[in-house]
């Protein structure tokens, strides 16, 4: 329990620093770099190799690179429809999130 | 070209913070408790799993639309546009995560945590930001 909250603490604090700086920065496009900052990984991997070793965490960085795929398509597909549709655009990104889901589980599926 | 408005800071809300570092939290718990339950592969797809995003391009589209509002402006549109901008501007940051992906695979297999994290993290910078100042100067502009 311990554990979890530790990491829960770090993962809070590690995305909401690179927020920040997407906050501060202009212009927009180049704040929009942060919304794929590596903030989880950063949280993650360090206590990952602390736990488990460098193997388990270097096996996880592997399937992160498909990750990282699927989140490229997805952000794409985000800024493509966000000209386009007419709807809120909290509701135009969660409804596009399934877009990740497909993208990582057929990436896993073929490569993983 | 490249500058810091630190006033921006403060049109974030509270909550907004609050619920960054929440999501921030539970993303990471969850990519751990994945990995655990259901091994590495599975749990590093979650390493890239678009946690703030979403809750980023809405801030952005909100305070694009309180900004026109003050000026009288609807603000709708202009708010759909910048967040359709932080999108780009985040798919290009998602290259630069298949970098830190991939090197932190490669170093960290042969070299010390901190040294592969530390060059992981510094192939993000250096892709995204040459990837941004590229499409900035129409080298490629294809999204």
């Amino acid at each position: 329990m311990g554990e979890l909250f530790f990491r829960f603490v770090i993962g809070g604090v590690v995305v909401s620093v690179f927020a920040a700086l997407g906050d501060v920065l202009r212009p927009k496009s180049f704040a929009g770099l942060f919304g794929a900052a590596p903030s989880i990984a950063l949280a993650t991997l360090g206590l990952m190799v602390h736990g488990h070793g460098n193997q388990y965490a270097a096996l996880e960085s592997r399937s992160m690179i498909l990750g990282a795929c699927a989140f490229f398509v997805y952000a794409a597909v985000s800024s493509f429809a966000l000209r386009r549709v007419s709807a809120p655009t909290l509701v135009t990104i969660l409804a596009l999130l399934p877009v990740w889901i497909v993208v990582v589980v057929s990436l896993y599926r073929l490569l993983g | 070209m490249i500058s810091f408005h630190l006033a921006s800071l403060k049109q974030t809300k509270l909550h907004q913070y609050g619920i960054r570092f929440l999501m921030g939290g539970l993303c990471t718990v969850g990519a751990g408790l994945i990995g655990k339950h259901f091994g590495p592969a599975i749990g590093g797809l979650f390493l890239a799993f678009p946690a703030i995003f979403p809750a980023g391009v809405s801030l952005i589209e909100s305070h694009e639309k309180e900004n026109k509002q003050k000026v009288g402006a609807n603000g709708e549109t202009r708010g759909r546009l910048a967040a359709s901008i932080d999108s780009t501007g985040a798919a290009l940051g998602c290259i630069g995560l298949i970098a830190f992906a991939a090197l932190s695979w490669r170093f960290l297999v042969s070299h010390s945590a901190a040294w592969a994290i530390t060059i992981a993290t510094l192939a993000w910078t250096v892709t995204a930001v040459s990837l941004w100042l590229l499409r900035r100067y129409r080298i490629f502009r294809s999204f």
